[in-house]
């Protein structure tokens, strides 16, 4: 792990931990997020998570005032949770802590725990599920809170059942629009899954006649209540700790865990696709074999455009993983990847996406190399479990220079990517919309990704993954690069 | 959906009234209801968008990275000169600051932006979690002010403190701390300060033109395009004119009592409220100056022969259509409602997060028979009141805005992210042209609830 060289953080690469489990949360059926904690902390949320995907997204909250901090949260936290159960209708509450509740010392657990038996006592016919997790947001980032809940999800709801036929997949934050065609995918392979959590209707639902006081779709209770029996889980995501949902369903039901990285580009996307073939024993769907080889034909059309190419990548870090892995296939240098989080295995993941196919640019002007080479991963925890699928490494080029693995930075905000990024003199910015004004500063491409998206329109429909995603982002890559040369033309060419 | 008019949270029937049915009495400024996804904020947030616009100088977040990161560049705030305020500054508190306290972190973090940023002060603001530990703010602000010889003044905004009025008066007391230590000599007689307006999309420059134009000074600009120093000097006017319904009102009641320096409260939305704004203006300092009332009196006849002809072209098609509006402080509702009326639309709701019964008592005199009143108010009840009264245009931010698209209402953003500017008469000009176009677009016919139920199988 890095050490920043600043004590402040300015113009952070991250968000805190209560968001990312609201938004895993609001991705099971008939679900609230309830936030124990004060209200702002719900309604900040709440603004920041409708400006990305421009759907209503109530997150309950427990309301805490000066009296409650003093004496305990425990009654508002009834209170809250029986509003959203009898005035929602909720069929799920996902209750998450905050730095406030965790701090004055509310557990959570035994709460809920009294709630359950004083409505059992009144004869309340329809308990809620009732999931807690903990989530103080002075520690880690969205995404330990987003993987939190879902395990929290899958620890405390799903049960023991016999074998089935049923894949659980694990896809971490991914957008609607790449929630919906996984499942498309994993359709088309006739095997039945349950997708964790599920907001591809939630957060991007159809215009209504009547407001839904929970919006239609999510993953079902009954589906997550099954999970333990499931032939397979595939889990993206290769910075995770050893905390994760799929983690506890093979350790508990014994469910085979199949850890991967999110499938963005041919390698990691391969890695996907095999995976499904062999838990499946199905070939690959023709029409899933075409986009591949359509994709292939595009990286072939567009590698000019490309090759050399300085990338800064920065973002949640299973994201800048795959995005750096796509980059480099495509002869993209990420010059530099980095994250707000601190999970200790980024560099490691960084480098098995980029070792041998990641390659210095020829003229090798500028001095990043000399800088960033130390090879010391430091505080690098070998996480992956035997049964990661690995994607196979690249035949290691024959030109000058040999493999160069980028800078690879945790902990990271806009202050400091800036720096680097000055430094760096890149081509491109691939990344969120909080890194505009740096490519704005640079004057160069931002090609949107990820989350969130509040500058421009669309960002729930931004598809990043598998071959049909993949071919999206290098269309807009390869767009973005030559409207700049465009725009920088003193001719203003017409024909490319 | 429940039935027309129906109490969904029977805790908050005493928060909701419509007018005709009962004689007015409302409860407000109440804790929100636990669950019911209010669309209030926190003091920290109060403070926060008081103080947010203050240019030049350095505002720390102490706390976890949340209350910075959601406060980042998220407002319309327009400076003239620096942009300090646009970049967001946090401790990132981590465990161990919580096991072991956050002052020392505070003071090195403090240290480091101000001597990277150079800023004229340094705001600090407090959170929830710095008020369960009990870092010392003051006397870490103490120490840095007297190294770094300029103000650091501390912010008590804890969140769970009360709603974001609290947060307003963390702020003002704050900025009091700068007021009376700046040089006035220079200062008109005719000078005035404007508090409660935040440079949205560049609003305060076009009331300081106005002001200009009568011949009035505008001595500091409270906070919209905000300058330290002009805070400083502040006392120096001869009067304050408070906008918005209680962001900087406690300012201007310090400012009174320590300095004697009287204040109006003004609104700049709308035809009406910023006339009105203006002629009181004059009228306070007609007797320095006996020409500014017809000055005035011109300026507002320029103003409405460019105006009135623009806005007969949207009153046409406008004419007849409902309108609801919920807003954070109630004071901007009063000129909404007249806004519309001007518009000859009809409010059918109006509401706001920390409305006072003054204020909604006056809301209840100016509006019409049937009108809901609310209080504090969240998804679901807005939700069922705008099926209700059928709406054709919601007014509210960010977070009403779903509400009324996943309906299929109109809707015109009223928050403090705005990129139109909607005070003055230009203002006024730009608001009918927001209303009319999201009223008049075609959309409306594809969505659910304005399709015939014979075309409702797709």
């Amino acid at each position: 792990m890095e050490h920043s060289p600043y004590v402040s953080t300015t113009n952070a690469c991250k968000l805190c931990k209560p968001l990312g489990a609201c938004l895993a949360f609001r991705g099971i059926e008939g679900s609230v997020p309830l936030l124990h904690g004060s209200q702002g902390c719900a309604t900040y949320m709440r603004r920041y998570i409708i400006s990305h995907f421009r759907e209503p997204m109530d997150i309950a909250s427990s309301s805490l005032g000066e009296k409650h901090a003093v004496y305990g949260g425990g009654p508002n936290l009834k209170q809250a949770l029986q509003n959203v159960m009898t005035k929602f209708g909720a069929k799920f509450i996902g209750v998450a802590t905050t730095c406030l509740t965790e701090t004055i010392g509310d557990d959570v657990p035994a709460i809920v725990h009294e709630f359950r038996r004083e409505m059992q006592d009144s004869s309340f016919a329809h308990l809620p599920a009732l999931v807690t997790v903990s989530t103080p947001s002075y520690s880690g980032t969205h995404m330990e809170g987003f993987h939190a809940a879902v395990r929290a999800v899958v620890e405390q709801l799903s049960e023991d059942k016999t074998r089935s036929q049923m894949l659980n997949l694990l896809p971490g934050f991914l957008s609607p629009e790449d929630l919906r065609h996984l499942k498309e995918i994993i359709d088309d392979f006739r095997f039945p899954s349950v997708i964790l959590p599920d907001f591809s209707m939630t957060l991007d639902g159809p215009a209504l006649q009547d407001y839904e006081k929970i919006p239609r779709g999510g993953t079902p209770i009954e589906d997550i209540r099954r999970m333990g029996g499931a032939a397979a889980t595939f889990e993206f995501g290769t910075t995770l700790d050893s905390r994760t949902a799929g983690r506890f369903l093979e350790e508990r039901f014994g469910t085979p865990l199949h850890s991967m990285g999110i499938p963005i580009g041919i390698r990691e996307t391969d890695v996907f696709f095999d995976a499904l073939e062999q838990l499946s024993g199905t070939n690959c769907p023709e029409k899933h074999v075409l986009e591949r080889g359509r994709l292939v034909d595009s990286y072939v059309d567009a590698h000019k455009y490309l090759f050399g190419k300085r990338a800064v990548v920065y973002g949640e870090e299973d994201m800048v993983v795959a995005l750096t892995s796509f980059l480099a296939e495509v002869g993209i240098i990420p010059v530099l990847c980095a994250s707000g989080g601190r999970s200790g295995r980024f560099r490691q993941a960084i480098e098995r996406v980029t070792a041998g196919i990641a390659r210095p640019s020829v003229s090798g002007e500028s001095g990043w190399r000399s800088r960033f080479s130390s090879p010391a991963a430091e505080g690098l925890s070998g996480e992956h479990g035997s049964s990661a699928f690995q994607p196979p490494p690249m035949a290691a080029a024959t030109s000058a220079g040999g493999p160069t693995a980028p800078a690879v930075r945790e902990g990271m905000d806009f202050q400091q990517i800036e720096e680097l990024a000055l430094e760096l003199s890149p081509d491109l910015l691939i990344g969120h919309s909080k890194g505009y004004t740096l490519a704005r500063k640079l004057g160069i491409p931002l090609v949107r990704v990820g989350f969130p998206i509040h500058d421009r329109f669309g960002g729930q429909r931004i598809l990043h993954v598998g071959y049909r995603g993949t071919q999206s982002l290098l269309d807009r890559i390869v767009n973005a690069l030559i409207e700049r040369n465009q725009n920088d033309s003193p001719v203003g060419y017409a024909y490319m | 959906m429940s039935a027309v008019g129906a109490v969904i949270f029977e805790e908050r029937e005493n928060q909701i009234h419509r007018k005709g049915r009962a004689p007015f009495e409302m409860d407000c400024n109440r804790e929100s209801l636990a669950g019911a996804v209010s669309q209030r904020a926190c003091v920290f947030c109060g403070s926060r968008v008081v103080l947010y616009p203050i240019a030049d100088a350095l505002h720390l977040v102490h706390g976890p990275i949340g209350c910075a990161a959601y406060t980042w560049d998220i407002r319309g705030a327009l400076s003239s000169g620096p942009a300090l305020h646009r970049l967001s500054f946090s401790t990132d508190l981590q465990e161990m600051d919580i096991i072991f306290g956050g002052e020392e972190k505070l003071y090195r973090a403090l240290t480091e932006l101000i001597e990277r940023h150079h800023p004229k002060a340094a705001f600090v603001y407090s959170t929830c979690i710095v008020g369960i530990i009990g870092d010392d703010l003051e006397s870490v602000c103490r120490r840095v002010a007297s190294e770094k010889k300029i103000p650091v003044l501390p912010v008590q905004s804890e969140g769970f403190k009360g709603n974001k009025r609290e947060g307003y008066t963390a702020a003002c007391k704050a900025m009091f701390r700068l007021v009376g230590t700046g040089d006035t000599t220079t200062i008109s007689d005719l000078s005035v300060n404007i508090l409660g307006d935040f440079n949205l999309a560049g609003e305060l420059w076009i009331i300081r033109d106005y002001f200009k134009k009568m011949g009035v000074e505008t001595v500091a600009n409270i906070t919209g395009d905000g300058r330290v120093e002009q805070i400083m000097r502040a006392h120096g006017a001869a009067l304050n004119l408070v906008q918005c319904s209680g962001a900087t009102i406690e300012l201007a009641k310090m400012m009174k009592e320590s300095f004697g320096v009287p204040f109006l409260r003004v609104s700049y939305f709308g035809v009406e409220d910023m006339a009105q704004a203006l002629y009181d203006v004059a009228a306070f300092f007609q007797d320095k100056d006996p020409g500014i009332v017809e000055r005035t009196r011109q300026l507002v006849k320029d103003e409405l022969s460019v105006l009135y002809p623009e806005l007969r072209k949207f009153r046409e098609d406008l004419s007849g259509k409902k309108a609801a509006i919920y807003v954070g402080g109630a004071f901007k509702a009063f000129s909404l409602v007249k806004a519309f009326r001007l518009l000859g639309m009809q409010v059918v709701m109006v509401g706001s997060q920390t409305g006072t019964e003054e204020d909604y008592r006056e809301l209840h005199e100016i509006t019409d028979e049937g009108t809901i009143i609310v209080d504090d108010s969240n998804p679901l009840e807005l939700s069922s009141f705008l099926k209700e009264k059928d709406c054709d245009i919601f007014v509210g931010g960010v977070k009403e805005r779903p509400i009324a698209y996943k309906l299929g209402v109109g809707f015109c953003d009223h928050n403090h992210e705005r990129k139109q500017p909607l005070e003055g008469f230009v203002g006024m000009l730009n608001f009918a042209r927001e209303v009319h176009s999201s009223v008049m677009s075609p959309v409306w016919r594809f969505v659910p609830r304005r399709r015939p139920a014979t075309a409702q199988h797709r």
